[in-house]
């Protein structure tokens, strides 16, 4: 009753204070939401399977015709490609995240996706199919059998047109290979009718026998097409995941700048807010302590006080934080925000709340009644 | 004889600076259980210092004060706060109500340091309430009641946790003279009908007519200490 009653003193001071903490940890909710889903996101990545791509370019094409060279290496298992499509449904603000692919084969390799056997079969038959994750399949309303027209801004067709038809022919769960909410087509159907690149892909995806000997194998398929025209660079698939990622900049360190940027400016709103809430009840928390508080009860209240006013917010704050991730899959799949950034953030909220409230509880503690009551 | 406080050779002396000021010295008093006592005298005679050591808000720098059964110029601060919450109740001249509380919500704040349950609080809070005759002002907040009621819930919320000793510093000192007279009519009820032993400083003469016996102070020390019936 009296923390409560205390934090609502100055309504508009507390008002402000608090909007100042939400804002503050919405954007850390967002931006180590994002930060930590990237780590996890690597983290699942598997050392089973080799990326190869352009040394030069990730988005220079090779040709189709390496991967028999590649299937030569010791180490081998299987070979699939990509090649990114892009593409958008309807409105250009629906992008799909669409490649071209051996499908099934592709879907072999990332065996722990379960891909159901009637739909890898029915990629087989199905020149125009098309295999999509459940996500989208729901987000945009498609069901099996259905046709669905998706634009390209890159890959005009020979007849000059910029769409292409797909026949929806299965759906995954799960993180698909190139991410969240895949949409994988047939190469040759893309292939047979893109005007320009014909022939050419943006990435192998090698299987191997020993993750163990990953390494050597990436040397060696790298040795294949040394001093050729289509030199190439092989990792695993998380150091590649990794390598994208950093092409974006060191996000881990941007988001670290940013937030304890904004946390180190709330600790000086904070605590300014509580030192001058603190001074201008002086006569009432002396009052407290004629009534019969103790020294200790009464800077435990400041604290409280404190603590409240931060952790309160900022679980405002991580709340909305965690809405805007619901509405992000709209956009980005299937993302969530872990629970470990909503967990640091209460740490960070109560370190906020201790450091920014120490002080005032430790005057609160020392005050003197009859100096205090006398205006001293 | 009991004794609600008795004061032996207390002296009191404040540091300012490099200079220590004695304010008390050698004073002796007893006040029996159930006196209402006004203790008057011109600024600085020492008056609200005396009332600081009585209500445990000071330590005394010599002597022995023996308030409401108990040596309290040997307690800590916390024994002391935990002495003031059993035994004592206290009336400010300038009422000091926290201000984001209702006058119900004020009251109950002596009743949050004891063991009452929620339901056993806000029974006595009523009582007291209806006792100062504010029971229909409970859900109102000071700013929206006059100098005389917000008196009255300070009363209130001295009494509601039933202490021996009510000790009021000026309590008309902010007052007109029509609520003033109702305050001290009020103390009186309470010194008179529930046995509530009452220290109250104050400059008017009329206010200290209301107590059974008149204490005053000059310099540090008393000056006379006459037994009266009061008005």
């Amino acid at each position: 009753m009296l923390i409560w009653a205390g934090l609502w003193r100055k309504k508009a001071r507390t008002i402000f204070t608090m909007l100042s903490i939400i804002v503050a940890f919405l954007l850390f909710g967002v931006l180590q939401g994002f930060n930590l889903g990237f780590v996890n996101s690597l983290t699942s990545l598997s050392f089973h399977r080799l990326f190869t791509a352009n040394k030069y370019s990730m988005v220079e094409g090779m040709p189709i015709a390496l991967a028999t060279q590649i299937a030569t290496v010791k180490g081998f298992s299987s070979i699939s490609h990509l090649t990114y499509f892009g593409g958008f449904y309807q409105d250009k603000r629906n992008s799909i995240n669409a490649f071209a692919a051996d499908v099934p084969v592709l879907f072999q390799l990332y065996g722990e996706l379960n891909l159901r056997q009637e739909y890898a079969d029915a990629m087989k038959r199905t020149r125009n199919g098309a295999i999509t994750s459940r996500g989208l399949g729901e987000r945009f309303g498609w069901k099996i059998g259905d046709t669905v027209p998706i634009g390209t801004s890159i890959w005009t067709k020979k007849d000059g047109r910029n769409d292409y038809q797909f026949e929806i022919v299965g759906f995954y769960d799960g993180i698909g290979p190139t991410g969240p909410d895949g949409f994988y087509i047939n190469f040759e159907y893309f292939d047979e009718a893109r005007r320009f690149g014909t022939g050419t892909v943006h990435y192998f995806i090698t299987g191997i026998d020993d993750p163990r000997r990953a390494e050597a194998v990436t040397k060696a398929i790298d040795a294949l097409f040394e001093n050729s025209n289509n030199e190439t660079k092989t990792q695993t698939e998380q150091a590649f995941a990794a390598s994208q990622i950093k092409q974006m900049g060191d996000i881990s360190f941007i988001v670290n700048s940013i937030v304890g940027a904004v946390l180190f400016t709330l600790l000086f709103l904070t605590g300014n807010t509580m030192m001058q809430s603190m001074r201008e009840r002086i006569p009432e928390l002396a009052v407290l302590k004629t009534l019969g508080f103790t020294d200790g009860e009464v800077s435990a209240l400041v604290l409280l006080e404190s603590v409240l006013l931060c952790v309160f917010s900022a679980l405002i704050g991580l709340g909305l934080a965690s809405l805007g991730f619901l509405g992000l899959r709209a956009v980005l799949g299937s993302v969530s925000m872990p629970i470990s950034v909503i967990v640091i953030g209460i740490g960070i909220a109560l370190a906020l709340a201790v450091v920014s409230g120490l002080p005032p509880a430790w005057r609160a503690k020392r005050l003197n009644i009859v100096d205090a009551l006398a205006g001293r | 004889m009991t004794y609600a406080i008795q004061m032996k050779n207390i002296v009191k002396t404040y540091t300012r600076g490099k200079q220590k000021v004695e304010v008390l010295h050698n004073l002796n008093l007893e006040v029996e259980k159930g006196e209402f006592i006004s203790l008057m005298g011109p600024s600085g005679s020492g008056k609200t210092t005396l009332l600081n050591l009585i209500a445990g808000l000071d330590n005394p720098t010599g002597g022995e004060l023996i308030v409401a059964g108990e040596r309290i110029d040997k307690l800590s601060g916390g024994q002391l706060a935990k002495w003031r919450a059993r035994n004592i109740g206290f009336v400010f001249q300038f009422y000091n109500l926290l201000p984001v509380l209702t006058a119900e919500r004020n009251v109950e704040v002596p009743l949050l340091l004891t063991s009452l349950s929620a339901a056993q609080r806000k029974q006595n809070v009523a009582a007291a309430l209806q006792l100062v005759g504010l029971a229909d002002r409970a859900k109102h907040k000071p700013n929206e009641l006059s100098g005389g009621q917000q008196q009255r819930v300070s009363i209130a919320r001295a009494l509601v946790a039933d202490p021996t000793l009510l000790v009021c510093d000026e309590p008309t000192g902010d007052l007109d003279r029509e609520n003033a007279e109702e305050i001290l009519r009020l103390l009186q009820m309470l010194n008179r009908n529930h046995g509530k032993t009452i220290v109250m400083v104050t400059h008017d003469p009329r206010a200290a007519d209301h107590a059974t016996r008149q204490v005053h102070m000059d310099k540090g020390s008393l000056v006379d200490s006459n037994a009266r019936s009061a008005a």
